[in-house]
C-alpha cells in the first residue's frame, strides 16, 4: 500500500511537475546564478581576449604586407561574381605572364558568399612594374549542368603604388571575364 | 569618435540581414567586400580583422572622402557590430551601440540602435536594462523593425513578470508577418501568467491550431497544445487536456511529454486502459528522455490499477533493466568526462563553427563523451560555454600558426639584412658621386634654358653663334691685333679683308637667329626628355634602395608582437582551460542530477515491483482457493 500512496502522489504532482517543465525554459536545471556567473564572468574575458587577438591580427596583417608584399611590386587579384551570372563556378586559375599563381576550387558555400556580393581575394604576390599578360581561365556549369571553359586574357600595368584587380565572372558566353583596374 | 557617428548613420540604413545587400550591385571599395565574403562564410573572426584594419586606416586618412570605403562607410560601420554580435562579442558591440545612443542623431537611428542594445540585453539574460533601452525608444521607429521592436519589449515585460503589459503589446502583434506564431503562442502564455487564465487559454488553443509547415510553425503548435494540455491537467480538466495533448505530433521534440501527459490525464479520469495507448507508445521510446523513463513508472503502474499485477511486475522489471542501462550509460559518460574525452570529442577538426555546427555536433560518433551532448546543449549556458570554448580553440590555432608565421619573418628580416647591409655602403658611394654629376647637369640645362626663355624676349643672336663661328671671330681678332705692325697699305687691306669676314659671319648670325633659336629650343626638349628618363630611373634607384633598407629596417612592431602573440596565447590557453572545466562541471552535474533521479526511480520501480509480485502472488493464490 505504501507504494501505492506513494504512486499516487506522484500521480498527483505529476501534472504540476509537467507544466513546470513545459513553461519554464528547457535547461532549467543547469541555470543555477553560481554556474551563470561563472559563464558570464568567462564570457566576458573571453571577448576581452578576442578584442586582444583582432588587434594582434590587424598588426600582423601591416607588418605582413610591408615584409612580403611591399607597395611597389604588389599585387592582388579579386575574384567577384557578376550579379545576373547563374552558372555554376567551379574551378578558377590565374596565370601571370605563363606562370600559374593561383587555382581555387570552390565549395557550395564559397559559390554562396560569391552570390551574395562578397568578393574573394585570390591571389596578392609580387610583379614587377611595368605591363603583364594576366590570364584567368574558369571551369564552371551552367544550370541545365552542362560543363564550360572559358578563359581571357588582359594586360596588367603595373605602377608604382599597389595594385587592385578584380576579376568578374558572369558565365561562358559574351564577355565571360571582365578584368577592372582599382 | 568616426566609428560612433557612422554607426549612428548606418543604423538608419539596414537590418542585421542586410546589412551587405547594397554591395551586392555597386561595390566600390574591394576589401569591404572582401570582409563580406568572409563574414558569408561565416568567418567572423576575418571579417572583422579585414574590416576593423580598413575603417581604421580610413580614418587615419587626411581626406577620408577620397578613400573608397568613403562609399560604403555606413554600412561597413553597421556591419562591423553585426559581425562583433555575431561572433559573440557583445561588450564591444554593445560599448558602439551605447555610443549611438548618447550622439547626437536622428530619431530614427537612435531608435534602431536602441532596440539592438534592448536585444543584446535581452539574449544576455539582463531584461531590466533590455527594458531600459526599449524606454529610450521614442518618435519615429523604422519600419522594418517595428514589429520586432514591439515583440522584445513584449518578451522583456514577460521576463520581468509584467504579463499584463506583455499582452496588450503581443494583441497588437497578432497577424505581424513572421512572426504570427510567436506572437499567438506568447500571448497565450502571457494572459495565462497573469491569471486571465480562460482568455489564456483560448490564446493557446488558436495558437495550437495555427496554420502552416514550417517547422518552427509546427513546434510552436506543438508546444501551444502540451502547454495547453498540461495546465489544464493542473486545473483538473483531464477530459479537456485530452483534447488538446492529441493535437501534438508523435514526431514533433513535444511528443514524449504529450504522450506521458495524455496518460496521465486518462489516469485521472480513472480510464487506466486507455492511458496504456500513450505510455505503452512511450515506453518504446529512448529511456534517455525523462518523459520516457517515467512512463516507463507509470505503464506499470497502469496494468497494477487495471489489477495485471503480473503484467504489472514484469514492466517494473523491464524498467529496473532500462534505468539500470540508463545508470550504467551515464556513469560511463561522466567517467568518459572526467578523463577529458568530452573536451577532446569537442575539439575535432570538423567541428568548425558555422550555420551548421549543430548539425555537425549530431552527427559526432556515439560515444559515452557525446551521448548527452545535444540534450546538455538545450541549456543556453551550456551552448554559450560551448561556443566559448571552440572560439577559444579557433584562437589557439591561429595564435600558433602567426607564432610560427613571426618566427620565419624573424629570420627572413634577418637574412635580408645579411644579404644588403654589406652592399649599401658602396652602392651608397657610386650614387652619390653618380647624383652629383647628374645635379651638376641639371645645373647647366636650367641655366641654358633660363637663356633660351630669355632670348624670346630680348633677342641675342651672338649666344647662338657656333663654336665655328666663335672660333672664327677670335681669330679674326688676333688677325686684327697683329695687323697692328704691319706697314700702313697692308694693314687696311688686312682690315679690311677682316671686317668682310666679320660681316659675313654676323650677317649669318643674324639672318639665322630664328632658325637657330628654335632648333635650340628644340635641342632644349630633347635634353627635357633624356633628364625625364634619368630622373625617373634616379627615382627608381631610390625607391629600390628603399625598398632594400626597408626590407630588413623598421621591424621593431614584430618583437613586440611576438611578445603579444606569446601573452595571449596564455590567456587563451588559461581561459580555454577554464572554460573546459566548467563545461566538463556543467556536463557532470547535469548528468549526475540525471543519476539521482534514476536513482529514486530504481527505488520506487523496485518497491513497485514488489509488491506488484505480492499481489500478484496474492491474486493467484485467491484464485486457487476460489
Amino acid at each position: 500500500m505504501a507504494c501505492r500512496r506513494e504512486e499516487n502522489k506522484t500521480t498527483a504532482g505529476m501534472a504540476a511537475v509537467l507544466l513546470a517543465a513545459v513553461l519554464g525554459s528547457s535547461g532549467a536545471a543547469l541555470a543555477e546564478d553560481g554556474v551563470r556567473e561563472q559563464v558570464k564572468g568567462l564570457d566576458e574575458q573571453i571577448q576581452e581576449v578576442k578584442a586582444d587577438v583582432l588587434a594582434i591580427a590587424a598588426e600582423l596583417s601591416r607588418l605582413e604586407e610591408k615584409l612580403l608584399y611591399p607597395s611597389d611590386t604588389q599585387v592582388s587579384l579579386f575574384v567577384a561574381l557578376a550579379p545576373a551570372a547563374t552558372f555554376r563556378l567551379d574551378a578558377i586559375e590565374i596565370h601571370i605572364d605563363g606562370k600559374p599563381v593561383a587555382y581555387h576550387l570552390y565549395t557550395h558555400k564559397e559559390l554562396e558568399a560569391l552570390r551574395q556580393g562578397g568578393v574573394q581575394r585570390l591571389y596578392t604576390g609580387n610583379i614587377r612594374q611595368g605591363e603583364h599578360e594576366l590570364r584567368v581561365s574558369v571551369l564552371g556549369k551552367s544550370r541545365n549542368g552542362t560543363e564550360h571553359r572559358w578563359s581571357g586574357s588582359f594586360k596588367l600595368a603595373k605602377g608604382v603604388g599597389p595594385k587592385l584587380a578584380s576579376i568578374t565572372i558572369s558565365g561562358p558566353s559574351g564577355q565571360g571575364i571582365a578584368l577592372k583596374d582599382w | 569618435m568616426g566609428r560612433v557617428y557612422a554607426i549612428a548613420g548606418l543604423l538608419a540604413l539596414v537590418s542585421a540581414a542586410a546589412a551587405a545587400a547594397p554591395a551586392r550591385d555597386g561595390l566600390r571599395d574591394l576589401y569591404f567586400g572582401e570582409a563580406l565574403y568572409h563574414a558569408y562564410l561565416g568567418e567572423y573572426f576575418d571579417a572583422i580583422a579585414r574590416l576593423d584594419t580598413e575603417l581604421g586606416q580610413h580614418y587615419a586618412l587626411d581626406e577620408p572622402a577620397l578613400d573608397p570605403l568613403h562609399h560604403h562607410i555606413r554600412e561597413a560601420e553597421f556591419s562591423v557590430g553585426d559581425f562583433e554580435l555575431r561572433y559573440r562579442m557583445h561588450l564591444r558591440a554593445g560599448r558602439a551601440i551605447r555610443a549611438v545612443l548618447e550622439g547626437d542623431v536622428a530619431p530614427a537611428v537612435r531608435n534602431e540602435a536602441a532596440y539592438r542594445l534592448a536585444r543584446l540585453y535581452f539574449q544576455k539574460h539582463q531584461p531590466v536594462e533590455a527594458l531600459q533601452a526599449l524606454e529610450r525608444i521614442r518618435g519615429e521607429i523604422p519600419e522594418h523593425i517595428r514589429d520586432d521592436v514591439a515583440f522584445l519589449r513584449a518578451q522583456v515585460l514577460m521576463a520581468t513578470g509584467r504579463f499584463g503589459e506583455a499582452a496588450e503589446v503581443l494583441r497588437a502583434l497578432q497577424g505581424a508577418e513572421g512572426l504570427e506564431p510567436f506572437a499567438a503562442y506568447n500571448l497565450g502564455i502571457a494572459l495565462w501568467r497573469d491569471g486571465r487564465q480562460e482568455e489564456g487559454g483560448r490564446q493557446l488553443d488558436r495558437a495550437g491550431l495555427i496554420e502552416g509547415s514550417a517547422p518552427e510553425v509546427l513546434a510552436i503548435r506543438d508546444k501551444s497544445n502540451l502547454v495547453l494540455g498540461s495546465a489544464l491537467l493542473e486545473a483538473e480538466q483531464p477530459q479537456l487536456a485530452r483534447r488538446y495533448l492529441e493535437r501534438v505530433r508523435l514526431n514533433g521534440p513535444y511528443s514524449n511529454r504529450a504522450l506521458l501527459a495524455a496518460g496521465w490525464a486518462d489516469a485521472t479520469l480513472g480510464r487506466f486502459e486507455r492511458a496504456l495507448v500513450p505510455w505503452t507508445l512511450l515506453a518504446q521510446r529512448r529511456a534517455t528522455d525523462a518523459a520516457v523513463q517515467e512512463g516507463l513508472l507509470a505503464l506499470p503502474y497502469a496494468y497494477g490499477q487495471l489489477n495485471a499485477y503480473g503484467r504489472a511486475a514484469l514492466l517494473y522489471e523491464k524498467a529496473l533493466g532500462a534505468f539500470g542501462a540508463e545508470l550504467e550509460r551515464l556513469s560511463a559518460s561522466i567517467r568518459s568526462i572526467r578523463e577529458g574525452k568530452f573536451l577532446q570529442a569537442l575539439l575535432r577538426e570538423e567541428l568548425k563553427q558555422d550555420a551548421d555546427w549543430v548539425i555537425k555536433l549530431r552527427r559526432l560518433p556515439e560515444a559515452p563523451e557525446t551521448y548527452y551532448l545535444m540534450d546538455l546543449l538545450a541549456s543556453h549556458d551550456f551552448q554559450t560555454s560551448l561556443r566559448n570554448y571552440l572560439d577559444l580553440e579557433e584562437l589557439r590555432k591561429k595564435l600558433a600558426a602567426w607564432e610560427g608565421s613571426l618566427e620565419a619573418y624573424a629570420e627572413l628580416i634577418e637574412t635580408r639584412r645579411a644579404y644588403y647591409q654589406p652592399l649599401l655602403p658602396d652602392i651608397d658611394r657610386a650614387f652619390r658621386v653618380l647624383d652629383s654629376q647628374m645635379r651638376l647637369r641639371l645645373e647647366q640645362r636650367e641655366r641654358l634654358a633660363r637663356r633660351i626663355n630669355a632670348m624670346l624676349t630680348a633677342p641675342r643672336p651672338e649666344f647662338l653663334a657656333t663654336a665655328q663661328e666663335r672660333i672664327a671671330r677670335e681669330r679674326l681678332a688676333e688677325i686684327e691685333r697683329a695687323a697692328a705692325g704691319r706697314p700702313p697699305a697692308e694693314r687696311a687691306a688686312i682690315l679690311e679683308r677682316v671686317a668682310r669676314l666679320r660681316g659675313v659671319i654676323h650677317f649669318r648670325i643674324r639672318t639665322e637667329y630664328d632658325a637657330r633659336l628654335t632648333k635650340a629650343y628644340k635641342h632644349l626638349q630633347e635634353l627635357d626628355a633624356v633628364i625625364a628618363a634619368l630622373q625617373e630611373r634616379h627615382r627608381s634607384f631610390v625607391r629600390t634602395r628603399q625598398a632594400a633598407k626597408q626590407s630588413y629596417e623598421g621591424y621593431d612592431a614584430l618583437v613586440q608582437l611576438r611578445g603579444r602573440v606569446r601573452a595571449a596565447q596564455e590567456r587563451v590557453d588559461a581561459l580555454q582551460a577554464r572554460q573546459g572545466r566548467l563545461l566538463e562541471t556543467m556536463a557532470i552535474s547535469e548528468l549526475e542530477k540525471r543519476v539521482r533521479r534514476l536513482e529514486e526511480y530504481q527505488v520506487k520501480a523496485r518497491f513497485a515491483m514488489a509488491d506488484s509480485y505480492d499481489r500478484a502472488v496474492k491474486a493467484q493464490a485467491q484464485e486457487r482457493i476460489d
